[in-house]
């Protein structure tokens, strides 16, 4: 679908709110890698990600470059919604669209042009992966919890827009299996971006970009040596995940939570 | 001097593009900027404390603010070019949705909100139909899925209308819409300028201050509940 294949998306540097010039070289994302964003609230985090979905062309805030296989990315890559490689899912997503689930996807079906409308129902059946609660094709977009619609907003991006890229903007923050999606993620070979503040996610992730005041602070490359921390933050998870789904079913902990 | 006139529904975030091109502009080119709206105001104002350029507003009152825009708009120019303004940017308070303010030699720019509803491209008849531009704003609030939907609704209006999608805070993908503003060419003929579309029949009794209810006490375009569907309907 894309006019060209996707090897390579580099960013360089940008200022930081300062202004001051940002302190990396490059840094390089390759289809099928898993990169986390961390830092505290305001640190240019969501910036970060959204240069990459527009291909910044030092005309956002932040001043940096995008580059596609070493250059500057062909128009239809920012414009053109069928062509586009990346899909953002944001911090902020309530869909407002005023519509059944199922047209909803049809519409986006359309609008790239695919004729296989059991599209439709793969991407519901994979967002009921990501989610505990069910989601129905003759559900309200607008009923949907925020759970829900993340789920179906990352299953879209997967099966419908099936971009090489997808960067999400804090996926922990609603009820939805966060290492699932990961798997899923990983099992389709695509890119991933996780903007978080959440330890499993992040040491899932190979590298680490460490963001302060606007700009790159350093990348991480841990390779094998937070195994030990992962498998905590692994136990941990599994932990916090049963006690919320018995929270949820309002039962009680009056014996001991293993793991 | 060129002439970009920009229109929306209240809120979308008509002076949040305006102010990201006045800010990226302003360094080439002298600007002046007016707005028209129906009761109050505040942009005139604000845009001229924050980028010290030309401002004017004038309200619509009882007339439709296309109407009214229309009717001064020449004035404007010449308001404009007194100034020695290269570009003078119109907002118009877009709230009848028959008219559109757009004219000739003008660049006529709608802006939209991605978080308006799937329908209000269909809802906006001419204002969507007779642009050039279409700015899609508040795109950092929805996903990548809503965008393309929301950009399909609006290809269902206008097949041909360039799409510019930004977080027009943030002052993202705004490169495409300064490109068209550069590629713009200049007001040829002031004198020649007119209105894009003919305006809808607004003429009836209930407009002169009539105001008893039901069709049988006016005159001019009326119409029955029944059968109420479009008498008349401009381009
Ligand atoms: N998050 C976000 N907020 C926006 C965006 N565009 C505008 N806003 C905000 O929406 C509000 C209304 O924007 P305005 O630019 O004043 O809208 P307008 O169309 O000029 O409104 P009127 O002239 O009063 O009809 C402001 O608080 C803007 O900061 C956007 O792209 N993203
Ligand atoms: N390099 C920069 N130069 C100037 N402003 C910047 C820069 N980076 C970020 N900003 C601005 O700082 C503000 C906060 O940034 P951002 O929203 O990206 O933070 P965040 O890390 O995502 O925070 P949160 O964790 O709360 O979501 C935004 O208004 C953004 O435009
Ligand atoms: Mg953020
Ligand atoms: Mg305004
Ligand atoms: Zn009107």
């Amino acid at each position: 679908m894309c006019p060209e294949a996707i090897r390579e998306i580099t960013i360089l540097p940008g200022r930081n709110k300062q202004g001051e010039p940002e302190r990396f070289d490059a840094i390089t994302i390759r289809p099928g890698e898993t990169i986390s964003i961390v830092g505290p609230t305001g640190s240019g985090k969501s910036a970060l990600v959204n240069d990459i979905e527009i291909f910044a062309q030092n005309d956002t805030v932040t001043g940096r470059t995008v580059l596609v296989n070493g250059r500057q990315p062909p128009e239809e890559f920012v414009r053109d919604p069928a062509q586009k490689p990346v899909a953002l899912i944001t911090q902020h997503t309530k869909c407002l669209a005023d519509l059944m689930v199922r047209e909803f996807l049809l519409m986006h079906l359309r609008s790239r042009k695919i004729e296989d409308e059991t599209v439709v129902q793969r991407t519901i059946d994979l967002a009921n992966e990501f989610t505990g609660e069910k989601i129905r094709g003759d559900m309200k977009m607008t009923s949907l919890s925020g759970g829900q619609t993340r789920s179906l907003m990352v299953a879209d991006a997967i099966v419908i827009s099936n971009t090489p890229i997808i960067l999400l903007d804090e996926v922990e923050s609603a009820g939805i299996f966060k290492g699932r999606v990961i798997e899923t993620l990983k099992r389709y070979g695509k890119a991933v971006i996780f903007v978080t503040h959440d330890p499993l996610v992040s040491l899932l992730s190979k590298r680490r970009i460490v963001m302060r005041d606007g700009s790159v602070e350093k990348v991480i490359e841990p390779g094998d040596s937070e195994r030990e921390a992962l498998d905590e933050a692994i136990r941990l998870d599994d932990i916090i995940c049963r006690m919320r789904e018995r929270i949820r079913a309002g039962e009680t902990f009056t014996a001991p939570v293993s793991a | 001097m060129k002439l970009v006139i920009a229109a929306g529904p209240p809120s979308a975030g008509k002076t949040a593009v305006i102010r990201q091109i006045i800010g990226q502009m302003r360094d080439r080119l002298a600007i002046a900027y007016m707005k028209i709206d129906v009761v109050r105001a505040f942009e005139d104002e604000e845009l001229a404390a924050e980028f010290g350029i030309p401002t004017k507003k004038i309200y619509s009152g009882d007339l439709c603010p296309d109407h009214a825009g229309i009717m001064v708009m020449s004035d404007a120019i010449a308001w404009a070019e007194e100034h020695a303004a290269d570009l003078l940017i119109v907002e118009s308070a877009g709230l009848c949705l028959r008219c559109s303010p757009y004219t000739t030699q003008s660049l006529g720019i709608v802006v939209l909100s991605a978080v308006s509803g799937t329908n209000t491209p269909l809802k906006m008849g001419a204002m969507l139909a007779l642009a050039d531009i279409a700015v899609v704003t508040r795109i950092d609030l929805v996903s990548q899925a809503e965008k393309e939907v929301f950009r399909e609704r609006i290809r269902e209006v206008s097949a041909a209308l360039d799409i510019v999608e930004t977080n027009a805070v943030q002052g993202t993908g705004m490169r495409y819409l300064l490109r068209a503003i550069n590629a713009f060419p200049e007001i040829e003929n002031p004198e020649s300028i007119v209105l894009r579309g003919a305006p809808p029949l607004g003429v009836c009794t209930i407009c002169i201050g009539k105001k008893e209810i039901g069709w049988q006490q006016h005159f001019g375009v009326i119409r029955k509940l029944e059968g109420a569907d479009y008498l008349y309907r401009g381009d």
